[in-house]
C-alpha cells in the first residue's frame, strides 16, 4: 500500500516560490489502477517523480509498503527504485546504442543480475510483449508503439510493484497508445499498481479512479 | 553491477560515440609514442655513446698532453705551452708494473697512392700494441710488428674500405704503396670496423709511431691509450703515469688522465638525464591528452543527461554512475596508450632499419611509465566528468537539463 502524509515540495523560479504539491495526503492500495489529471504545472509530475523517489518532498512523509521511505538516504532510495518501481517515459528514454533485449536488460544489469536469469526474465518479458522478433533492433530501428512497449518491458522486467507512467501514449498515434494502454492495463489485471498522468481524458477515465490535481493539490 | 557488465557498459558507450572515442585514442596514443620515441632517442645516443667507449677496450686510460688551469693574471714574459708528450715519455710510463700495455697514438691526414689511385685519409702512428689495446681485429695479414717504439719501419696496415678503394678484390700484401712522399709494404688489412668515437676506422692506415712522426715531421705523441692490469689496478696505474711525467716534466703535472669508466659515467649521467628530460618533455602531450579526455567526457556528460537520468530512474545509485564513467575513461587511455605503445615501438622499429647504426631502444621504466602515466591521467581527467554524472540530479537529467 502507498500512504501520502501532507506532502509538499516547492520549487524556488526566480525570486517566486512554486508549490509543485502542496499539502497531499493520498492512500493508494495495492493493484489500483490511477490517472492523474491536471492541466500544465498542476504537480502531476512532480507527484509522480516523488513517488518515484526521484525528487523528494520538502515536507511530508512517504509510505511504502510500510515503509516510510522519505527517511532512507540516497543509496537506499535508489534500491528500493530498482526493486519496487517501474518507470514509463513519455520519450522512451531508450539507450540509443543498445538493442531491445539489452536496453530492456538494463536495470537487471545494474542490479548485478546473474546473466543466465537475467536472459531468461527477459526473453519472458519479450514473449509476453510480442516483441521476441525486434529484440536485436536498436531503438531507431523500432516504431514509436514498439519502443514504447521496449520501455514497457524494461519498466516490469524486475517484478516492480508500482509502475509510474508519464503521459506513455503522448508521443503515439492514436491506435499504438491504445495498444499501449492495454498493455499496462493488462499488467495491472496482473497485480501490478499503476498510476497514470495522462491529458487525454479518454484514457484517464479508463482507470478505476481519477485523481484531479490543481496548483500543487489533490482535489477531493 | 557486475565487473563484466561495467566493462561491457564503458565497451558500448566507445562504439556508441566512435569520433569522440576515437579522438581520444588517438590524444593518448600519441602522447604515449611520442614518450616512447623520444625516450628510446636519449636513451639510444647514451647506448651509442657508451658502446663506442666501451669499444675503445677495456681498463683503459687515455693520456693527453696537457691539463686544464685556470689562467689570467699578468702574461708570463716567456711564452709557455704545454709540454708535448714524447715516445721517451711513452717508454718510461711502461716501466710501470700497473700497465699491461701502451698504444701511444700520432695522427694526422695524407694522400695514400696505389698505382693511379689515390685517397685523403686518416694515418695513425702506433705500436704493435695498439691491435689488443683498442680491440681491433684482423681480416687478414698482420698488424704492426713488434719493434723498438722509436724506430721507423716502412709497413703498414689498412682499413678495410681503404684497402678495398685500392686494391679492389686484388690482394694488397706485400705491394708498396706511397703514404704523402713516404713509401710502406703493406702487411695486414683491418676486419670491418664501424666508426669509433668520430674516427672511421675502414679509411685509416695504420704504421709504426716513429714512421708517422716522420711522416708528419712531429716528435710529440696526440694520445697514449693505456690498458692496466686489472679495474682495480686503474688508479695505481694512474698515478704511476702522473708521478712518471711529475718527475720527467720538472714537476710539472701538464697531462690529463682520462680513465674510461669515469668518462662512462659521466655520459652515462649526461644522456640518462637527457632521457628523463626528453621523456618529461613528451610527457607534456599526455597531460594534454588527459586534459583533452576531461573536455571530451564532459561534452559526454552533457550529451549523455537523460541517459544518466534514466539510469539513476532504474535504481542506479551515484557510485555506478561514478564507476561507469571513470571506467569509460580508464579503457579509453589503457587502448590509448596500448596503440601508443605499438606505434612508439613501431616507430622505434621503422628508425632502426634507417639508422641501423644507432640503437634506438626505449627504456623498460620509459614504457612503464607512459602507460602508468596516460592511465592515471585519463582516471584524473576523467574523475571531474564522472562526479559531474554522478552528481546530475535525477529528474532534471530525465528532462535533458544538466
Amino acid at each position: 500500500m502507498i500512504k501520502l502524509n501532507h506532502i509538499s515540495r516547492t520549487f524556488k523560479v526566480g525570486d517566486e516560490l512554486v508549490h509543485g504539491l502542496d499539502d497531499v495526503s493520498l492512500e493508494i492500495q495495492d493493484g489500483d489502477y490511477l490517472s492523474i489529471m491536471g492541466p500544465s504545472g498542476s504537480g502531476k509530475s512532480t507527484l509522480l517523480n516523488v513517488l518515484g523517489l526521484l525528487d523528494r518532498p520538502d515536507a511530508g512523509d512517504y509510505f511504502l509498503n510500510g515503509d516510510n521511505v522519505t527517511q532512507l538516504t540516497e543509496l537506499e532510495q535508489a534500491r528500493v527504485r530498482r526493486e519496487k518501481i517501474g518507470f514509463v517515459f513519455q520519450t522512451f528514454h531508450l539507450v540509443p546504442r543498445l538493442t531491445a533485449a539489452e536496453n530492456i536488460a538494463l536495470p537487471l544489469t545494474l542490479a548485478g543480475v546473474d546473466h543466465d536469469e537475467r536472459d531468461q526474465r527477459v526473453q519472458d518479458v519479450l514473449a509476453a510483449l510480442n516483441l521476441t522478433d525486434r529484440s536485436h533492433h536498436r531503438p531507431d530501428q523500432l516504431s514509436g508503439g514498439q519502443r514504447q512497449r521496449v520501455a514497457i518491458a524494461r519498466a516490469v522486467v524486475t517484478k516492480p510493484v508500482l509502475l509510474l507512467a508519464d503521459e506513455p501514449t503522448g508521443n503515439l498515434d492514436h491506435a499504438s497508445g491504445i495498444d499501449v494502454i492495454n498493455i499496462l492495463e493488462q499488467l495491472n489485471e496482473q497485480g501490478i499498481t499503476l498510476l497514470l498522468v495522462t491529458h487525454d481524458t479518454e484514457l484517464g477515465r479508463r482507470a478505476s479512479r481519477i485523481i484531479h490535481m490543481v496548483d500543487g493539490k489533490v482535489l477531493p | 553491477m557486475r565487473l563484466n557488465d561495467i566493462v561491457q557498459f564503458a565497451f558500448h558507450a566507445m562504439q556508441g560515440y566512435r569520433t569522440r572515442t576515437y579522438l581520444m585514442l588517438l590524444a593518448m596514443a600519441i602522447g604515449v609514442a611520442s614518450v616512447v620515441l623520444l625516450t628510446s632517442l636519449g636513451e639510444g645516443a647514451r647506448l651509442y655513446v657508451t658502446q663506442q667507449f666501451s669499444s675503445l677496450g677495456t681498463n683503459l686510460l687515455i693520456i693527453l698532453p696537457g691539463r686544464s688551469e685556470t689562467t689570467g693574471g699578468a702574461p708570463p714574459m716567456m711564452g709557455e705551452t704545454p709540454r708535448d708528450l714524447t715516445l721517451q715519455d711513452v717508454q718510461a710510463m711502461q716501466r710501470s708494473r700497473h700497465i699491461r700495455q701502451l698504444a701511444p697514438i700520432v695522427v694526422g691526414a695524407a694522400p695514400v697512392s696505389y698505382r693511379q689511385l689515390e685517397r685523403e685519409v686518416m694515418i695513425l702512428g702506433s705500436t704493435a700494441s695498439l691491435l689488443p689495446v683498442r680491440q681491433l681485429t684482423l681480416s687478414r695479414g698482420q698488424f704492426l710488428p713488434e719493434l723498438e717504439i722509436t724506430r721507423a719501419y716502412p709497413v703498414c696496415v689498412l682499413g678495410y674500405t681503404l684497402y678495398k678503394e685500392l686494391f679492389g678484390i686484388a690482394s694488397p700484401l706485400g705491394e708498396w704503396i706511397r703514404v704523402n712522399e713516404y713509401r710502406c709494404r703493406v702487411i695486414g688489412v683491418l676486419d670491418e670496423e664501424g666508426m669509433s668515437l668520430g674516427m672511421d676506422m675502414g679509411d685509416v692506415l695504420i704504421m709504426p709511431v716513429a714512421s708517422a712522426q716522420t711522416l708528419f715531421n712531429v716528435n710529440s705523441v696526440f694520445r697514449v691509450l693505456i690498458e692496466a692490469r686489472g679495474a682495480d689496478v686503474m688508479e695505481k696505474a694512474k698515478q704511476d703515469v702522473l708521478e712518471t711525467i711529475r718527475a720527467r716534466h720538472d714537476g710539472e703535472d701538464d697531462i690529463t688522465v682520462l680513465s674510461q669508466d669515469a668518462l662512462l659515467s659521466t655520459f652515462d649521467r649526461i644522456f640518462s638525464a637527457l632521457t628523463y628530460s626528453l621523456g618529461g618533455i613528451a610527457a607534456i602531450s599526455l597531460l594534454v591528452a588527459g586534459i583533452m579526455i576531461m573536455n571530451v567526457m564532459l561534452v559526454a556528460v552533457a550529451q549523455r543527461t537523460s541517459e544518466i537520468g534514466l539510469l539513476k530512474a532504474l535504481g542506479s545509485p551515484r557510485q555506478q554512475i561514478l564507476m561507469l564513467f571513470l571506467t569509460e575513461s580508464a579503457f579509453l587511455s589503457i587502448i590509448g596508450a596500448m596503440f601508443g605503445l605499438l606505434i612508439g615501438l613501431g616507430g622505434n622499429w621503422v628508425l632502426q632499419q634507417y639508422f641501423p647504426d644507432f640503437p634506438f631502444q626505449a627504456p623498460n621504466w620509459a614504457l612503464w611509465a607512459a602507460v602508468g602515466v596516460a592511465v592515471t591521467t585519463g582516471l584524473v581527467f576523467g574523475l571531474l566528468p564522472a562526479r559531474r554524472a554522478a552528481e546530475l540530479d535525477p529528474v532534471q537529467a530525465l528532462s535533458g537539463q544538466s
